[in-house]
């Protein structure tokens, strides 16, 4: 039973991370892959905050009476990464919108007949 | 309890997660991803991260799905049935998830307070830094003194996004009066916004400059100022948005962001010091610590809100022109 308790939240967040895995490789959409992508970066991150989080421990702000607290560098590494994600978002998603424009299409398998697969 | 909680929320992200897979509609799967961010938002909450919670709500839940929405307004919002689907994602999927799981299993327990991650550097994080950096906030004191360098690039990679999506889609302004945008006969929209939009903007001003103390910070502070002026372009529209704030503006603004947080570096060398080292900046060590932090902090604020406004209108102005034709 401990077992389960100290890998529980380790576990879910790897089958988070293989649903937008599978997402990615799957959907035949473009749209629909980046929202893949994002999730399976929204999961990362989870997996990296877990790491941090002490048990009884709190948000590591300076409070009275307060001795454990919580590793403040995942959430550092993790809040930047957060910022940096969405912008590396917007340009998968203007080259979508481009791509939209030039081909008229964003479905995966309709480039393969116009000779254009990506 | 806090297991507990942790678990419902797990719980529904993985539903989220699932349903995603399965929806062709894409409009529902770009709002499930909002909610899949909020989610994690409480999760990262529960786990004692919130300044990360802060941003990811923000971020992830606002920005996000905003720019997804303007890009379905151009793709079309209905997956096609894929018609050859096979069984070899599903199996790459198992093979890659059971080999993970396998590596969770050589990972020290979850939460124990002995656990490498917490040893070396953080130790020294938590009983240091509120007497070096003076901050009660340690979270903002490792962003923005002890990990100065590495905010600085990650702002420069946040700016050359913007350069990025702006040489790709640009932001194209229609000269003639063309059919009126927004939601321009909405009247109560109207009403509510402009009540809600000072109030946002406000808020962000005390995300900007309370950050040291608690949550908060540039990054975070800077979303919520373009989600305010988002706001005022989605409900008056693009014309009146462009009227307020210039896209130009927009992008030297960011410019100047990135060139103030590195123009602190600059001078602290120039006062004797290294890179970024904001002792020099003060006769008081702590004191040029709040100095520096506050200079960078707003570097980044001006930043953030200026390039996530920039891809805003990128996008915006691609969905308006492809509605007038």
């Amino acid at each position: 039973m401990n077992f389960i308790f100290d890998y529980y939240n380790y576990w879910i967040v790897v089958f988070l991370m293989m649903a937008g895995f599978y997402i990615v490789i799957s959907a035949g959409n473009l749209v629909k892959k980046v929202v893949g992508l994002s999730i399976f970066q929204t999961s990362v991150f989870m997996l990296y905050i877990s790491m941090g989080k002490v048990s009884g421990g709190t948000a590591p702000i300076v409070a009275e009476g307060v001795t454990q607290y919580s590793n403040p560098l995942p959430h550092v590494l993790i809040l930047t990464a957060i910022v940096v994600g969405v912008a590396t978002t917007a340009v998968g998603l203007s080259l979508i919108v481009r791509i939209k424009r030039a081909y008229g299409t964003v479905e995966e398998n309709e480039f393969e007949d116009k000779d254009d697969a990506i | 309890m806090a297991e507990f909680i942790d678990l419902v929320l797990l719980a529904m992200l993985a539903i989220t997660a699932l349903r995603v897979i399965f929806l062709k509609d894409l409009f529902a799967v770009v709002m499930l991803f909002g909610i899949y961010s909020f989610l994690s938002a409480l999760i990262f909450v529960s786990l004692d991260a919130v300044d990360v919670a802060f941003t990811e709500a923000s971020v992830g839940a606002g920005i996000s799905t905003v720019l997804m929405l303007g890009t379905l307004a151009l793709t079309g919002r209905k997956e096609k049935k894929n018609e050859n689907a096979s069984i070899l994602p599903l199996l790459v999927v198992g093979v890659t998830g059971a080999a993970l799981i396998y590596g969770t299993l050589d990972m020290p327990p979850f939460g124990h307070p002995d656990n490498p991650i917490h040893e070396h550097v953080a130790p020294r994080y938590i009983e240091e830094s509120p007497k070096e950096v003076g901050l009660p906030n340690m979270v903002t004191s490792v962003l923005a003194s002890y990990r100065g360098f590495d905010t600085l690039g990650e702002t420069v990679v946040v700016f050359s996004a913007m350069i990025g999506v702006l040489a790709l889609l640009g932001v194209v302004r229609r000269e003639e009066s063309a059919p009126e945008s927004g939601l321009q006969s909405h009247r109560v929209l109207h009403v509510v916004a402009k009540l809600i939009i000072p109030l946002i903007i406000l808020f962000a001003l005390y995300v900007q400059f309370h950050g040291d103390f608690g949550p908060g910070g540039g990054f975070q502070a800077g979303v919520i100022a373009a989600a305010a002026f988002i706001l005022y372009a989605l409900v008056f529209g693009l014309p009146m948005a462009f009227a307020v704030v210039e896209p130009k503006f927009l992008e030297k603004m960011a410019a100047f962001g990135v060139l103030l947080y590195a123009s602190v570096g600059v001078y602290s060398m120039l006062k004797g010091g290294h890179f970024l080292d904001y002792n020099q900046l003060a006769a008081d060590p702590v004191a040029g610590q709040h100095y520096g932090i506050i200079i960078i902090e707003l570097g980044v604020g001006i930043t953030v809100f200026a390039v996530m406004l920039s891809i805003f209108y990128a996008f915006g102005s691609q969905a308006e022109r492809s509605n007038v034709q």
